[in-house]
């Protein structure tokens, strides 16, 4: 006799309708939607916000399948893309531009799938159509920058504290402070350790000169080029917010990588236009005083940038503040004049340092130079006509409407803290998505299907209780898929057909045992009994093996690879559930409570 | 049905001698391939660029190929991709190109010569991308192998750990082979198909060292030699529907997976093919030269008394 206990029985019947449940939010497909997501974080989107995007469907009187508030946006959906193309124009209008409204797609599922968090499986940008971006941030530059700013705190440093000093420089990754005298050294090494903690001060005699060597610490280094990556996150984050994307994801990959990725996008010039803006953002002062030497060579501590009408400026190198400092940034007009002008708003560590630079240069000229790819262009050259104190800034003069609304953008988009270069991109046009899930939906089918044609040829019952456990797999593995919400890439789906190919052994290895007990002169319920328990050590063994080889797929692999480990490592864990103890709780459900079985059906 | 009724055991190890020489031949052929030819690494390794295009009507290759070299590309490999409207075209790395601005580039010539051209896929990988891939990809390789062999020596014995890696690993040189030998393109998607394989076919051998070891216990006075072969045979059955039934999914993937499945199919296929080969005559004869035999498994037995207990 060949019976489960009946907690096994439920089970195994929990289970399956566990995953039944899950997996029927696939069935259901999706439907065009529009998504309300608040452009800044300070932002929320409540019911008041529902109200108006209610109200504001209602009398375009569009047919609104579902609005909804979910999380930190509002959610419509529509029957179809015609509605929510007028749709998206409407709301668009109706918010302004405090709010991103973009396109998406949204589960037609219904609401108590939905409410017990049954959602479709999460698919990759290589099966619903969008861009993938993996950035470099440039490390060296973030250091580079860095030193640049500490060697103008130090000449402000020594200047407020009264010690003579001959002169800063810049030699590698060192700074070099030259003196006079070894007093001076010895008071200026005791004032900078306090205030540069991050640097490591060494004092030292070289070439009859006294110096003070300063040197990043590493700590400091490791700090540095973290917050750059962070910045950058940011920066990032804000910028594809300009661009209304409904599920962008934006993630650090190992020490100096972005990933970037827009579901959905279909103008990849644009979006790869705003991310790629490798601009960075500083405020140095213009030196008027030197000119540009013989042979365009540009003088001691100064550099050479062109404006945008294509006069070349004379710029210090020192920078006395970085486009990180700026919290936001508006275009408007002059109120004296009323010609347009960009309002900027400072931070407090920003605001105090514009301060200073502002009473000391009064009636000079600051430049805001903007780098892309390393090479920086003067926006504005305005003249300081006095101190600005409380972080607000105005930069107006020879600026047309445009120009002030582009520059505000991007100062407000946040400038990046290091530079950043695109070193891989993997784009994939809408439809060759949908033909992808096709494809890989055909073949996953026909496979399926054959085998289980052959299973029940060459097995009879025993094959079609295989091909029952193998359906019961699949079931399972698109549930457990949808549940994690783990992203489904073509390879992921190539690995759903190759883990139920290679699910069947399993049952393949039990269904020859009981032959061969058959065979050697056991009674069918003894052969069915002895198949499944000695072939389970093998069935473990070997799918062990197969899991190791997932593991490490799964650690080194990485983007579509990974989709492909997270199912082969989840299907062979399925696949063990479900060609043992489902395949055998229908056996016992067919031949286990008689008594007297002369014969099985095993072909 | 049953497609094998076998009722003596085939000796196997008898043939030992010859299968071993034939999959030495295989191998080295392979290496030799390997070595001369090297393998087509796809851009996802070298770096470069992909696009694929579709066309409204089919496309002339020729006019494409001479459009873009007029256009300053003229190292661009087009040629066409599942069918005679779609169009690949690879893109080598350059230096003074933005290789992300590239693609943005190439498409706005090609609108110029013909509208209908819709862009369909881009693929950009920077040089140090590549080089990291491939080094994961190394990585990922030693450490499958590492967990292999050392699974099998605490699940059976260290001379079968070492057996099934030697097998399984001249499968993956055999699959890297053949794509040096017909010049296939080696992708990401064929390197996790490869070391797929590595897991898959691992599985082979343990199913026929489960046997050897049950063997040992159950035949006391057989030879080693007929032990190997009667776990073979008595395996053979499940190999040939297992493989058989693996192959119908790949198969299906193989045919009508699109381009992008092909190639992983394809490794999938000769992976499939050589793990049967080499787990059941690759595998088993270095098993018998390594020496296994039954004090490897048997434990001394313990003489079982009645004991009285006060």
């Amino acid at each position: 006799m060949n019976r489960y206990p009946l907690w096994k029985n439920l089970l195994i019947l929990a289970a399956l309708l566990a995953g039944l449940i899950y997996t029927l939010p696939n069935f259901y497909g999706e439907s065009p939607a529009v998504q309300i997501l608040p452009l800044r974080s300070s932002m929320k989107a409540d019911a008041a916000l529902l109200g108006r995007v209610e109200d504001a469907l209602k009398t375009a009187s569009l047919n609104v399948e579902m609005v909804a508030l979910d999380g930190n946006s509002i959610k419509a959906r529509f029957a179809d893309t015609d509605v929510q193309l007028k749709a998206k124009d409407i709301l668009k209008a109706q918010l302004g531009d405090d709010y991103v409204v973009a396109l998406n797609l949204l589960p037609r599922s219904p609401q108590w799938l939905t409410s017990l968090h049954a959602l479709p499986m999460y698919l990759g940008l290589d099966l619903r159509g969008g861009v993938h971006f993996l950035l470099q941030v440039d490390m060296k530059a973030a250091l580079d920058k860095a030193l640049e700013a500490a060697t103008g705190d130090i000449r402000s440093a020594l200047r407020e504290e009264n010690i003579a000093y001959a002169g800063v420089v810049r030699d590698g990754n060192r700074l070099l402070v030259k003196f006079r005298d070894d007093e001076s050294r010895s008071k200026a090494e005791e004032q900078l350790k306090q205030r540069f903690s991050d640097y490591e001060l060494t004092a030292k005699d070289q070439a009859g000169e006294l110096l003070l060597q300063a040197t990043l610490k590493p700590t400091a280094e490791h700090r540095i080029q973290e917050s750059a990556v962070q910045q950058n996150l940011l920066t990032l984050r804000n910028r594809v917010n300009e661009l209304g994307v409904a599920e962008p994801v934006i993630q650090q990959q190992g020490a100096d990588r972005v990933v970037v990725q827009l579901p959905g996008v279909q103008d990849t010039a644009r979006a790869k236009d705003i991310l790629g803006r490798t601009a960075t953002l500083e405020v140095r002062m213009v030196d008027d005083e030197h000119q540009i030497g013989a042979g365009g060579v540009a003088p001691f501590g100064t550099e050479m940038f062109k404006d945008r009408e294509g006069n070349t400026l004379l710029v210090k190198k020192q920078v006395m503040l970085t486009g990180e400092r700026i919290n936001d940034a508006q275009p408007g007009f002059d109120n004296r004049n009323n010609e347009p002008a960009v309002h900027i708003n400072l931070d407090g560590v920003g605001a105090r340092k514009f301060k200073e630079a502002t009473r000391e240069n009064v009636g000079k000229r600051m430049a805001i130079i903007l780098f892309e790819k390393g090479k920086g262009e003067i926006i504005t050259a305005p003249v300081i006509r006095e101190e600005i104190g409380g972080g607000r800034v105005q930069i107006s003069g020879k600026m047309s409407t445009e120009e002030a609304q582009d520059t505000s953008l991007l100062l407000r988009a946040g400038a990046l803290a290091a530079p950043m270069e695109i070193v891989e991109e993997r784009t994939v046009g809408p439809s060759l998505g949908a033909d992808n899930i096709a494809r890989g939906f055909n073949s996953t089918k026909i496979g399926f299907i054959m085998i289980a044609v052959f299973m029940a040829a060459y097995y009879m019952i025993f094959g079609t209780i295989s091909v029952l456990a193998l359906a019961a797999n699949l079931l399972l593995l698109v549930a457990l898929l949808s549940m994690l919400q783990a992203t489904l890439t073509l390879p992921g789906m190539a690995g759903i057909a190759l883990t139920l190919g290679m699910a069947i052994d399993s049952n393949v290895l039990i269904n020859e045992r009981i032959r061969e007990e058959l065979r050697n002169g056991m009674s069918p319920q003894a052969a069915i009994n002895a198949g499944y328990d000695s072939a389970f050590a093998t069935i473990v063994d070997s799918n062990i093996t197969n899991l190791i080889a997932g593991v490490a797929l799964f650690l080194f692999g990485s983007g579509p690879i990974k989709g492909f480990a997270v199912v082969l490592c989840l299907g062979i864990l399925t696949s063990m559930f479900s060609s043992v103890l489902v395949s055998r709780a229908i056996a016992n459900l067919v031949y286990g409570r008689r008594a007297r079985l002369t014969s099985i059906s095993i072909g | 049905m049953e497609f094998f009724k076998i009722k003596n055991d085939i000796p196997f190890m008898s043939y030992g001698r010859y299968t071993t020489a034939i999959s030495l031949v295989t191998f080295l052929l392979a290496v030799f391939f390997l070595a001369y030819k090297g393998l087509n690494f796809g851009v996802d390794f070298t770096g470069g660029t992909v696009m694929e295009v579709h066309y409204a009507q089919p496309a002339d290759l020729v006019k494409v190929r001479e459009h873009l070299a007029a256009n300053k590309l003229p190292e661009v490999q087009v040629q066409n991709f599942g069918s005679s409207h779609d169009v690949l075209i690879q893109i080598p790395l350059k230096q003074n190109v933005v290789g992300a601005k590239l693609s943005e580039h190439v498409m706005v010539i090609l609108h110029k010569q013909d509208a209908t051209a819709e862009m369909r896929r881009v693929e950009f990988v920077g040089p140090q991308v590549g080089k990291d891939l491939i080094e994961n990809g190394a990585m990922a390789l030693l450490l499958v192998s590492i967990g292999i062999v050392g699974y099998l020596w605490i699940r059976f014995e260290w001379k079968f750990g070492l057996s099934a890696i030697i097998a399984n690993l001249h499968d993956v040189v055999i699959i890297l082979g053949f794509f040096a030998f017909f010049q296939w393109e080696f992708s990401l998607s064929v390197l996790a198909a490869v070391l797929a394989v590595l897991g898959y076919s691992v599985n082979e051998s343990v199913v026929v060292f489960d046997r050897i070891r049950e063997n040992f216990r159950k035949m006391r006075k057989a030879e080693v030699s007929e032990i190997i072969d009667n776990a073979i045979t008595r395996t053979m059955s499940r190999t040939i529907i297992t493989h058989g039934s693996t192959q119908m999914m790949v198969g299906a993937m193989l045919f009508l997976g699109g381009e992008t499945l092909h190639y992983f199919a394809m490794a999938l296929t000769i992976g499939i093919m050589f793990s049967i080969y080499s787990s059941v005559l690759v595998a088993s004869p270095i098993l018998m030269w390594l020496g296994v035999s039954r004090e490897d498994f048997i434990k001394p037995e313990k003489v079982e008394t009645e004991e009285v207990l006060p």
